[in-house]
């Protein structure tokens, strides 16, 4: 009497309830040859049928199993003793609840369950057990109230397309509205915790230090007690990092879309294709060590042969990394807009006697920017958003410098040590990473905007 | 058939000359094709897209200071014909061209001749309007860039004046020349495509179907355009309408199917063509 086979037979209900829907519309219009008086097609009183099966069905279906544990578990503790009750901790009470319901579920391993427990865990079986006949009645009183109340709505006159139509889109909207709640939920709790780290530390401090040392100290007398929670070295060294990436991405990106695009032979466009989507497919943090490991030590060495200091963990080696990979973005992105520029414009181009790179320069590029800028910004968003090669090859120290030979440390990295480890979840060091996750989600949420806005205004210009 | 579908799937080489072979059933063109003072020389043009021959051994003069007009039904390569006047063919990757070209006489199919060059003498007026997606001034202004034709912003301001006001669009378009181009109706772009060509002064125009969107006040300024341009230059033009056919052009050829199958004056191909499709063609009783 498992969930999974109770929607196994909902399902079976519906695909009845189509086919008694759909019969009950012959029915109701006098046979097969008569379907025109119906206002909508069998099928359609069938559709509405089975959503009326199933749905509501459905529904409390997965309301029951989320609330069904909290509900006997709660029912079961109010039977036990109420001194047990008494002097058990939070903690405690917890691991009596698993050993109830693990008890219940027959597989208590180790330790020889208490009187106490035993009865709970008969008591929470035989809940268990009326719970689940009540789920099945009424599962069973839905969907045949469902399909009365269709059956009894099944007239020649009844919309049933239309009906059909609406409650299709009602499913619609409560899909899309799970990705719009979940993002807005992420966005709260991130919103919340950096509220709780700004009680903390002053946002001005946060946001225009240039202090970066978020160590709290566990003893008052510590050494270097202080924590400094100023964020504009790491966002200096995102910047940094993301300008290096880009420097090298644009470019390469945007020349080898453009030679794939319009210059290349087939037998080339090809091979070269699937090889940079590999580049798209290699997983960061292969890029990472491969930053860490060939290109910052080669870096080094060539820095010091012509007299440079390069640190081995440099902003250089990571953004020059970071470059390659976003390489595949940039270029697909571009490629695909140039393609999408019209044969007619070339030709309106090499008609008045221009030169290939004369038409891609004044005509092509002009009309396909506003797509290249929206691949470039998506391309800096993903550089900013970055971690794995950063964390391994730009280095942990959060100095504010624009040289590039330098160690710097970024946003990402630093959430990503500030979360590892064991941590108090409270610390004002643990609750900085929300502050940091939250400003570059603004951050990247204003370079969306920038991008928006950007590509409308050449569309508007051009279209 | 099946026989030469064998030979060629032996003999790839072959190819053609099956093609060939197949070609001598059609029609030779009835007519003059050649003219006293030629512009252009065409000699057994073929084109194909692919496996579909669209033009099948056509042999035409263009010659200097006429106007020529096309003609045929839908599909029969009026289009195909005209650009490979300027080799635009080349940017259509299915398609393939034989058969020898002159201009001035010097040959224009060879593989080593710089189309650059040759398209800004051979200018070319699309059947489907497609202004670049910039101002109305920079629509116009562009060849002149290219191709370093004015010495200042005064004089390019005057080139795409002119070059605006000899298509008929001037006085529509004076007050906003910063408006996109795209923006424009499509009778107005194809009066820009017009004036774009017109400004790069090219020796031959090729003129597809350039009236097909205007009303009958912007077709006068355009056939008036087509004469006062024939005095210099020599012109092509496709066209659906015999009125403006018979109106514009000295000479007439009609396709069909990828033939030429009759070419003359325009007056005897009106008044008295010899071939029975061209006469059914023209008195309506055929496309
Ligand atoms: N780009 C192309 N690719 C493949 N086939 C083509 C292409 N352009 C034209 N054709 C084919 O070539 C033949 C001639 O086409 P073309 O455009 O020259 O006709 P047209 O005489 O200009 O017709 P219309 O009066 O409709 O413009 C047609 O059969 C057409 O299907
Ligand atoms: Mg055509």
């Amino acid at each position: 009497m498992s969930p999974s086979l109770l929607l196994f037979i909902i399902l079976a209900a519906m695909a009845l309830a189509y086919h008694l829907g759909r019969k009950r519309a012959i029915g109701v219009a006098g046979g097969l040859k008569k379907i025109n008086r119906l206002h909508s097609l069998p099928a359609y009183y069938g559709f509405y049928a089975a959503l009326w099966v199933g749905l509501p069905t459905l529904l409390l279906l997965l309301f029951w199993a989320g609330l069904q544990d909290h509900i006997l578990t709660a029912l079961t503790l109010a039977e036990l003793p109420a001194e047990t009750m008494a002097n058990l901790s939070e903690g405690q009470l917890s691991l009596l609840v698993s050993d109830i319901r693990n008890l219940a579920s027959g597989n208590l391993m180790g330790r020889e369950p208490s009187a106490e427990v035993e009865v709970a865990a008969a008591h929470y079986l035989r809940l268990q057990g009326i719970a689940n006949i009540t789920l099945w009645t009424l599962v069973g009183a839905m969907a045949l109230a469902g399909m009365a109340w269709a059956w009894q709505r099944t007239t020649p006159s009844f919309r049933a397309r239309n009906r059909v139509e609406s409650i299709v889109m009602i499913l619609l909207i409560l899909f899309s509205s799970i990705a719009i709640l979940t993002t807005l939920g992420i966005l709260l709790s991130v919103l919340f915790e950096s509220i709780r780290f700004f009680q903390k530390v002053p946002w001005t401090e946060f946001l225009f230090g240039t202090q970066w040392s978020p160590q709290i100290a566990l003893r008052a007398e510590q050494v270097g007690a202080s924590g400094a929670f100023g964020a504009i070295p790491l966002f200096t060294g995102t910047l940094l990092v993301s300008f290096i990436a880009m420097l090298l991405a644009v470019p390469v990106g945007l020349l080898s879309a453009v030679y794939l695009a319009e210059y290349a032979p087939r037998a080339v466009r090809t091979w070269a294709k699937p090889v940079l989507e590999i580049l798209a497919g290699i997983p960061t943090v292969v890029y990472g060590f491969f930053a860490a490991l060939t290109v910052a030590p080669f870096m080094r060495g060539l820095g010091e042969s012509v007299g440079l200091d390069i640190a081995s963990e440099s902003a250089l080696a990571a953004g020059l990394v970071m470059g390659i990979m976003i390489i595949p973005f940039v270029s697909s992105l571009s490629e695909d807009v140039i393609n999408a520029v019209p044969q007619s414009l070339r030709d309106g181009s090499y008609a008045l006697g221009a030169t290939q790179s004369e038409t891609i320069r004044r005509v092509i590029f002009p009309a396909a920017l506003p797509g290249i800028v929206g691949g470039v910004l998506l391309a800096v968003s993903r550089a900013i958003g970055e971690t794995m090669i950063v964390v391994m090859a730009a280095g942990l120290a959060a100095n504010l410098t624009a040289n590039p030979f330098e160690s710097v440390t970024t946003v990402t990295v630093q959430i990503v040590t500030l979360l590892t480890g064991d941590q108090e979840f409270d610390s004002a060091k643990t609750l900085a990473a929300f502050a940091l996750g939250l400003t570059l989600f603004v951050v990247t949420l204003i370079l969306n905007v920038i991008a928006l806005h950007i590509v409308r205004k050449y569309r508007e210009q051009y279209d | 058939m099946t026989m030469i579908v064998e030979a060629s799937a032996v003999k790839p080489a072959n190819l053609k000359a099956d093609h060939l072979a197949q070609d001598q059933s059609t029609t030779t063109t009835v007519g003059e094709i050649s003219s006293p003072n030629p512009r252009m020389v065409c000699r057994d043009i073929n084109v194909w897209y692919n496996n579909n021959h669209a033009i099948k051994h056509v042999s035409l003069d263009i010659g200097k200071n006429e106007v020529i007009a096309m003609i045929g039904p839908s599909g029969c390569g009026k289009s195909t014909f005209l650009r490979c006047l300027n080799r635009m063919n080349d940017t259509i990757p299915a398609a393939r061209v034989e058969g020898s070209i002159t201009l001035d006489g010097q040959e224009i199919q060879d593989k080593g001749i710089d189309v650059v060059p040759l398209r800004a003498r051979v200018g070319m007026v699309f059947q489907k309007p497609n202004p670049f997606p910039k101002s109305i001034y920079e629509n116009i202004a562009y060849g002149p860039r290219i191709h370093g034709l004015t010495n200042s912003r005064a004089e390019l301001d005057e080139l795409v004046e002119t070059s605006l006001q000899r298509a008929g669009l001037w006085k529509e378009v004076k007050d906003r020349l910063d408006a996109p181009g795209t923006g424009l109706s499509g009778g107005q772009q194809q009066r820009l495509c017009i004036a774009r060509t017109l400004s790069v002064s090219p020796e031959v125009i090729l003129m597809d179907e350039p009236c097909s969107a205007l009303d009958p006040i912007a077709t006068a300024i355009i056939e008036d355009l087509i004469d006062e341009l024939r005095q210099q230059y020599t012109i092509a033009i496709v066209t659906h309408s015999m009125q403006q056919a018979a109106r514009v052009s000295q000479r007439t050829a009609y396709f069909h199917l990828g033939d030429l199958v009759e070419v003359g004056t325009t007056d005897d191909i009106f008044n008295q063509p010899k071939h029975k499709l061209t006469e059914d063609y023209i008195t309506g009783r055929f496309g």
